[in-house]
C-alpha cells in the first residue's frame, strides 16, 4: 500500500485458538474458535463481520468454505493464497476494502489441525511438474538449500543457524501461550536429527495445530473499541518465484523490496522498529529477512544473530513468542507474526512484553521464499 | 492437430530419446528452463529448441535424510547449466554428502520415478 493509506485501518481484535494439540477438532473448528476469540476481544460478534479474508491448507475455496462455516454471507472476500505470507497481505486488501467502504468490519483468520490430524504438514498444493522427479521433501529440501548457498557464499555457519533456534527458545520459554518451552542450547540444535543437510530438526518449525485471527475496521471508529487500536502503517509484497529451482539469487529474498516498500509507506526505516516478528519458518528465514529488511547488511545476518543477540536481553527483540521455530507453526505461520506485533504495541503480549512499544514490524513468508510481505504497525503514538 | 505439441511434451519427448533439447527465445537469445510458450526474460513467443551442452556446476545442494529401510540418504541440487538456466536435480555417482557447491557435473538422461530425466554426474578430469 502508499502512504495514502498509512494509518487509514486499525486492529481492533486479536485472537487463537487450538494452540498446539486441538484433539477432535477439524480445521474449520479451529478457525471458528480464533475468529471467536478475536472479535471477542474486539467486542464485536460474526453479525458484525461483512468482509472476509482467509485461506486454508486444505480445499481449493477455503474462504467460502470458512464463511459457509461462520454462518455469515460477506460482501467482500479475498481468499489470495500466497502461503504463510497470505495473512499479512491481507492487511493491505482489507486496509484497501475499509478505506473504499467495500466492507466495515474486516476479519482476517485461519486455523489448521495438521498436527493431530497427520503429524505433518498438510497441504493441497502438488509438487512442481521440473522438481517433482527428484523427491525433494517440501519445504524443508528448498530451505536447505538456501541455507547451503549463504554458507557458501557468506561463510555463514551451523552454529549461527542454530542460534536462531536457541533464540526462539529463549523467548517462547516465557510465553505460557508457546508449545515448546524447555530449555534448548546449541549444542542440542546441531546435535538433533539431520533432516536436510545443513538443517536439523531444530532448525525447523515445530508441526502444530493452531488458529488465528485479526479483526480490523476503519481508523475514523478504532478507538470505539475495548482495546488500544494498533494503525497498518505501511504494507507491502513482492513475489519472486513459485518453484526453489527457479530463485534468481538463493541468498537475497523480495523481502528486500516488499521491505523498502512498506518503510516507505509507513514513513519510517529500520533503525525506528522495537519489535520484529517474522516469519521463521527455518532458522535461515530469520537470517535472511534481517538482512532484507535491512536490521543488517546483507551476508552479516549470521554474525547478527549470534549469541544471543536477538533473545531477550539483546541488541534486537526478534520473535517475541517465540516464533515457529518454538510457539507455534499451524502450517502457515503469517497470521501469527501481525498478531504478536499487534500485542506488543497494545501491551497484552503472552509471553516478555517489551516497554513501550510504539512501532512493530511483522514479515510474512510464503511458498518457498516464494512470496514475501512485510507490514509496519504503529501504535496511536505514531499517527 | 493431433501432431501439435506443446512444449512440456517437446521437453519429455526428447527425454524419452535420450535427448536434453533446452528452449532459446528467437528475440533476445537467452536460453530459459522450465519449457513454456514465452520467453521469461523477454516475453517473446518465438521460441526454438537446441541440443543441450550436458555441462554445468552445482549452484546449490543438500541431502535429504531417509531411513536406510525406505533407500537412504540422497542428494537434491540445483545445477546451472552452461547455457545460464537451471534445473533441479540430483548427482549421482557419489555419495550425496559429497555434492558439493560448484562442483563440475554432467547430464545424462536416465529414470527418475519411473519416467526419463535429466540427472547428473560429477564431470571427469
Amino acid at each position: 500500500m502508499t502512504a495514502e493509506l498509512r494509518g487509514k485501518s486499525a486492529i481492533v481484535g486479536t485472537g487463537h485458538a487450538g494452540f498446539g494439540e486441538a484433539h477432535g477438532l477439524t480445521a474449520y473448528d479451529v478457525m471458528a474458535q480464533s475468529a471467536l476469540a478475536a472479535l471477542g476481544d474486539a467486542g464485536l460478534n460474526l453479525f458484525d463481520v461483512d468482509g472476509l479474508f482467509c485461506t486454508m491448507m486444505e480445499d481449493s475455496m477455503p474462504a467460502l468454505m470458512a464463511a459457509e462455516y461462520l454462518g455469515i454471507q460477506p460482501r467482500f472476500i479475498d481468499g489470495t493464497m500466497s502461503g504463510g505470507s497470505s495473512f499479512v497481505n491481507y492487511l493491505t486488501s482489507a486496509t484497501m476494502a475499509l478505506d473504499a467502504g467495500l466492507c466495515d468490519v474486516a476479519l482476517i483468520v485461519y486455523g489448521s489441525n495438521q498436527r493431530t490430524a497427520s503429524g505433518r504438514l498438510v497441504t493441497a498444493s502438488r509438487p512442481p511438474a521440473y522438481e517433482a522427479p527428484y523427491n525433494p521433501r517440501y519445504p524443508i529440501s528448498a530451505y536447505a538449500m538456501a541455507a547451503a548457498r549463504h554458507m557458501h557464499e557468506y561463510g555463514t555457519t551451523r552454529e549461527q543457524l542454530a542460534d536462531v533456534a536457541v533464540a526462539a527458545r529463549a523467548w517462547a520459554h516465557h510465553n505460557p501461550e508457546a508449545f515448546e518451552r524447555g530449555p534448548l542450547t546449541r549444542e542440542d540444535v546441531l546435535g538433533a536429527r539431520m533432516v536436510g543437510d545443513p538443517l536439523t530438526v531444530r532448525d525447523c518449525c515445530l508441526v502444530t495445530d493452531g488458529g488465528g485471527a485479526i479483526v480490523m475496521v476503519r481508523a475514523d471508529r478504532a478507538r470505539d473499541f475495548p482495546k488500544a487500536p494498533v494503525y497498518v502503517l505501511g504494507s507491502a509484497a513482492e513475489s519472486s518465484h513459485r518453484q526453489i529451482s527457479q530463485m534468481k539469487d538463493f541468498t537475497v529474498t523480495a523481502a528486500r523490496d516488499s521491505g523498502a516498500r512498506a518503510f516507505a509507506a509507513a514513513g519510517v526505516t529500520a533503525a525506528d522498529i522495537q519489535a520484529v516478528e517474522l516469519y521463521d519458518a527455518f532458522t535461515i528465514n530469520t537470517i535472511l529477512f534481517l538482512e532484507d529488511l535491512g536490521f543488517c547488511a546483507k551476508g552479516e545476518g549470521g554474525a547478527f544473530v549470534e549469541g544471543g543477540r536477538i533473545a531477550p536481553g539483546g541488541i534486537l527483540p526478534v520473535n517475541t513468542n517465540g516464533g515457529g521455530l518454538s510457539c507455534v507453526h499451524p502450517g502457515m505461520y503469517g497470521i501469527f507474526t501481525v498478531i504478536e506485533a499487534a500485542r506488543q504495541i497494545r501491551g497484552d503480549a503472552p509471553g516478555i512484553q517489551l516497554k513501550d512499544i510504539d512501532l512493530a514490524l511483522a514479515h510474512g513468508n510464503g511458498g518457498v521464499l516464494s512470496s514475501q510481505v512485510t507490514a509496519i504497525l504503529g501504535s496511536q503514538n505514531t499517527l | 492437430m493431433p501432431d501439435a505439441k506443446g512444449p512440456d511434451q517437446i521437453f519429455q519427448g526428447a527425454l524419452t530419446k535420450g535427448e536434453i533439447l533446452l528452449p532459446k527465445c528467437e528475440d533476445c537469445e537467452a536460453y530459459h528452463f522450465f519449457p513454456r510458450v514465452l520467453c521469461p526474460h523477454c516475453h517473446g513467443a518465438a521460441i526454438s529448441w537446441k541440443q543441450a551442452t550436458g555441462k554445468g556446476r552445482v549452484h546449490t545442494t543438500t541431502v535429504v535424510r531417509r531411513k536406510p529401510e525406505r533407500g537412504g540418504d540422497y542428494n537434491v541440487c540445483v545445477v546451472e547449466l552452461d547455457e545460464g538456466v537451471r534445473m533441479m536435480s540430483r548427482v549421482e555417482g557419489i555419495a550425496p554428502g559429497e555434492v558439493a557447491i560448484d562442483m563440475a557435473v554432467t547430464a545424462f538422461v536416465s529414470e527418475a520415478e519411473g519416467a526419463p530425466a535429466v540427472l547428473f554426474k560429477p564431470s571427469e578430469g
